[in-house]
C-alpha cells in the first residue's frame, strides 16, 4: 500500500481544490479590505475627525496617562480574577440545586430559584452600591470593610444568578440515555452528575461562560462608581484635570487586549474537544 | 444503451496514514441492489459516505448518472438531493415530530408545497405502519419504528439512489423482520440501492450483487448465489463461516 502514487485525475483535482481555495481566500481578502476600508474612510472624511481625534486619540495623553491606567487596572484584573472561581463555584452549586430530586433538598432549591429570579432582576451597579455603601456600615468583625472587597461581592452574587442559569441549561441539554446509563451502571445520582452529566455540560457551555466571564471583566468598572481607584476612575481622574477623554480609549485597550487572547483560547479548547470526541461521528 | 446509475473507478480514501479504502471499483446499474458485506472496520460505512459526498476521496471516480461528482467543482447538494440515505443510528431530528422530520426535506430542498409534502409523507408512513405515529417526537418509538420512519424520511424526496447503513444492526430481532421486510418490498419495486449489512440471509434474498470489503479493498463481488454459497478467497469463506448459520 505504500506504492500508491496520486493519479494524473487525483492530482489535477487536487489544482482545482487548491485553486478554489485560493479564489476564496482572494474574494475574503477583496471583501475584507473593502468594507473595513470604505468604514475608515467614512470615519476619517467626516466633519468633526480633527476635534474628535485630538479629544480621544491624543499620543501625548495616551503616553502620560498610561502608567497610571495600568496601575488602576491591575486592580481590575485582580477583582476579575479573584471572582471568576467564586462565580462558578457559586453558579455550579447554584445550578446542581436546582436539579436535585430528594425531598430533603427542596428548601435548597427553593432557595436556588428564588435567589436567581431576585438576583438576576437587580441591576449589577445597584448590588454594587448596596454592598459597598451597606456592609462596611455594619461593621462586622473579622472580614475586610473596605469598598473594594463588597464591590467584589456584590460581582459575585449577581453574576453568580446568570452563570447557574447557563449551567442549567448545559445540564438540561444532556440527553437523558447519558443519565439512564449511568444510573445502569451503578452510579449514584451525585455521582453521576459529577462523572458524567456536568463534564459533559460544562464543555457545551463554554462559549457562554466565556460571555459571561468577558462581562465581569467589563463590569468591575462599576467599583469605580463606588470610589475605587480602578482603570476607569484613574482614567477619569486624569481627564477631568487634562480635559482629554484618551485615557478612556487607553482603558478600553487595556480591557479588549484581556478577552481577545481568552477568546482564542476557548476556541481552541472547543476544538480540541469537538477532534477528539466526534472523530468519525455519524 | 444509458450509463449505469453509479459507477466507480479506483476509489482510494485515507485518514492520515490509514488508508480506510482502496482500489475500490463498483458498478450500480438502475434497480440493483447492492449488498456490501464484511467486518466492522472493513470500510463499508466509509464508502457509503463517499457516495454521496459525506466524505472526500483522496483518488479515483465517482460517477453518478453518468456525471463526475468526485469533481470538486460539483455541488455536493446537488447530488444529495437525488440520493437518499438512512443511518445504523437513525439520526431522526429529536425536535421534530415524525410528519415534521419526513417533509423538511421535500419542503425546503425540493421546494414542493406543504400540503404535497404531508400527503406523500402521510401515504409513506401509512404505507410502513406508521399511521399511529405520525403526529409522536421520535424518541417515543421504539427502535424498529424509529427505522422505518428514518427509512421514510429518506424515501420522502424520491431518490434514485438509497444508501443503508447497517439499518438494522441496532435493532434487536424480532424488529430486524419489519424493517427488512420493508426493505424487500423497496427491491421488488425496483428502488436502486446499496447497502450495508450483517444479515446474509437477507442479502441472499434481495442482493442482485455481493461485496465482500476486507481491509478497505474489495476482495470478491458477485451475484449471492455465487459469492455466498461458492466464494473463491479463502477470507471470503472464513467470514462466511464465521457470520453464516451451519448449513443443515
Amino acid at each position: 500500500m505504500s506504492e500508491w502514487i496520486p493519479s494524473a485525475h487525483e492530482l489535477e483535482r487536487r489544482e482545482l481544490r487548491r485553486q478554489q481555495r485560493l479564489r476564496r481566500t482572494l474574494l475574503a481578502t477583496v471583501v475584507t479590505v473593502l468594507v473595513f476600508g470604505g468604514l475608515l474612510a467614512g470615519v476619517l472624511a467626516s466633519p468633526g475627525w480633527p476635534s474628535v481625534h485630538a479629544l480621544f486619540f491624543n499620543g501625548h495623553h495616551a503616553h502620560d496617562s498610561f502608567h497610571e491606567v495600568l496601575k488602576g487596572f491591575w486592580i481590575n484584573v485582580k477583582l476579575f480574577m479573584l471572582c471568576e472561581p467564586c462565580i462558578l463555584a457559586s453558579a455550579l452549586g447554584l445550578a446542581l440545586a436546582r436539579t436535585t430530586r430528594s425531598p430533603w433538598l427542596t428548601p435548597l432549591r427553593l432557595v436556588a430559584v428564588v435567589y436567581t429570579d431576585v438576583v438576576r432582576g437587580v441591576p449589577t451597579i445597584l448590588l454594587v452600591f448596596l454592598f459597598a455603601f451597606g456592609f462596611p456600615a455594619l461593621r462586622l468583625q473579622g472580614i475586610p470593610n473596605s469598598a473594594l472587597f463588597w464591590a467584589g461581592a456584590a460581582l459575585i452574587v449577581s453574576y453568580s444568578a446568570y452563570v447557574a442559569e447557563v449551567f442549567r441549561a448545559g445540564i438540561d441539554s444532556i440527553h437523558p440515555s447519558q443519565v439512564n446509563s449511568a444510573s445502569a451502571l451503578g452510579l449514584s445520582r451525585a455521582q453521576t452528575m459529577r462523572f458524567v452529566v456536568v463534564p459533559q455540560a460544562a464543555r457545551r457551555v463554554v462559549p457562554p461562560l466565556l460571555n459571561d466571564f468577558v462581562s465581569l471583566q467589563k463590569d468591575t468598572a462599576l467599583v469605580a462608581s463606588v470610589g475605587v481607584f480602578d482603570a476607569v476612575f484613574s482614567a477619569r481622574d486624569y481627564g477631568n484635570y487634562n480635559f482629554n477623554y484618551t485615557p478612556l480609549v487607553v482603558v478600553a485597550g487595556f480591557f479588549v487586549v484581556c478577552t481577545v487572547p481568552l477568546a482564542r483560547f476557548c476556541d481552541w479548547l472547543q476544538r480540541r474537544w469537538l477532534e477528539r470526541e466526534r472523530a468519525g461521528a455519524l | 444503451m444509458t450509463a449505469p446509475l453509479l459507477e466507480l473507478a479506483d476509489v482510494r480514501k485515507s485518514y492520515g496514514d490509514k488508508v480506510v479504502l482502496a482500489d475500490i471499483d463498483l458498478t450500480v446499474d438502475r434497480h440493483d441492489v447492492v449488498c456490501l458485506i464484511g467486518s466492522s472496520g472493513s470500510g463499508k460505512s466509509t464508502l457509503l459516505r463517499c457516495l454521496n459526498l459525506l466524505e472526500q476521496i483522496d483518488d479515483g471516480v465517482i460517477r453518478f448518472d453518468g456525471e463526475e461528482i468526485s469533481d470538486p467543482r460539483v455541488d455536493p447538494r446537488g447530488v444529495r438531493r437525488r440520493v437518499g440515505m438512512v443511518f445504523q443510528a437513525y439520526n431522526l431530528f429529536p425536535h421534530l415530530t415524525v410528519l415534521d422530520n419526513c417533509i423538511l426535506a421535500p419542503m425546503r430542498v425540493h421546494g414542493v408545497t406543504r400540503s404535497e409534502a404531508v400527503q406523500r409523507a402521510r401515504e409513506l408512513l401509512a404505507q410502513f405502519g406508521l399511521s399511529d405515529q405520525v403526529d409522536k417526537h421520535p424518541d417515543r418509538l421504539s427502535g424498529g419504528q424509529q427505522q422505518r420512519a428514518a427509512l421514510v424520511r429518506a424515501l420522502c424526496t424520491g431518490p434514485e439512489l438509497l444508501l443503508l447503513d447497517e439499518i438494522t444492526a441496532a435493532l434487536d430481532p424480532e424488529l430486524v423482520g419489519e424493517v427488512l421486510t420493508i426493505v424487500r418490498d423497496l427491491a421488488a419495486a425496483g428502488t436502486t440501492m446499496v447497502l450495508a449489512t450483517h444479515e446474509m440471509s437477507f442479502a441472499r434474498d434481495v442482493a442482485t450483487q455481493v461485496c465482500f470489503l476486507d481491509n478497505g479493498r474489495i476482495l470478491e463481488q458477485g451475484p449471492p448465489s455465487q459469492l455466498l454459497v461458492a466464494p473463491e478467497q479463502e477470507r471470503t469463506r472464513q467470514f462466511l463461516r464465521r457470520v453464516l448459520p451451519p448449513a443443515g
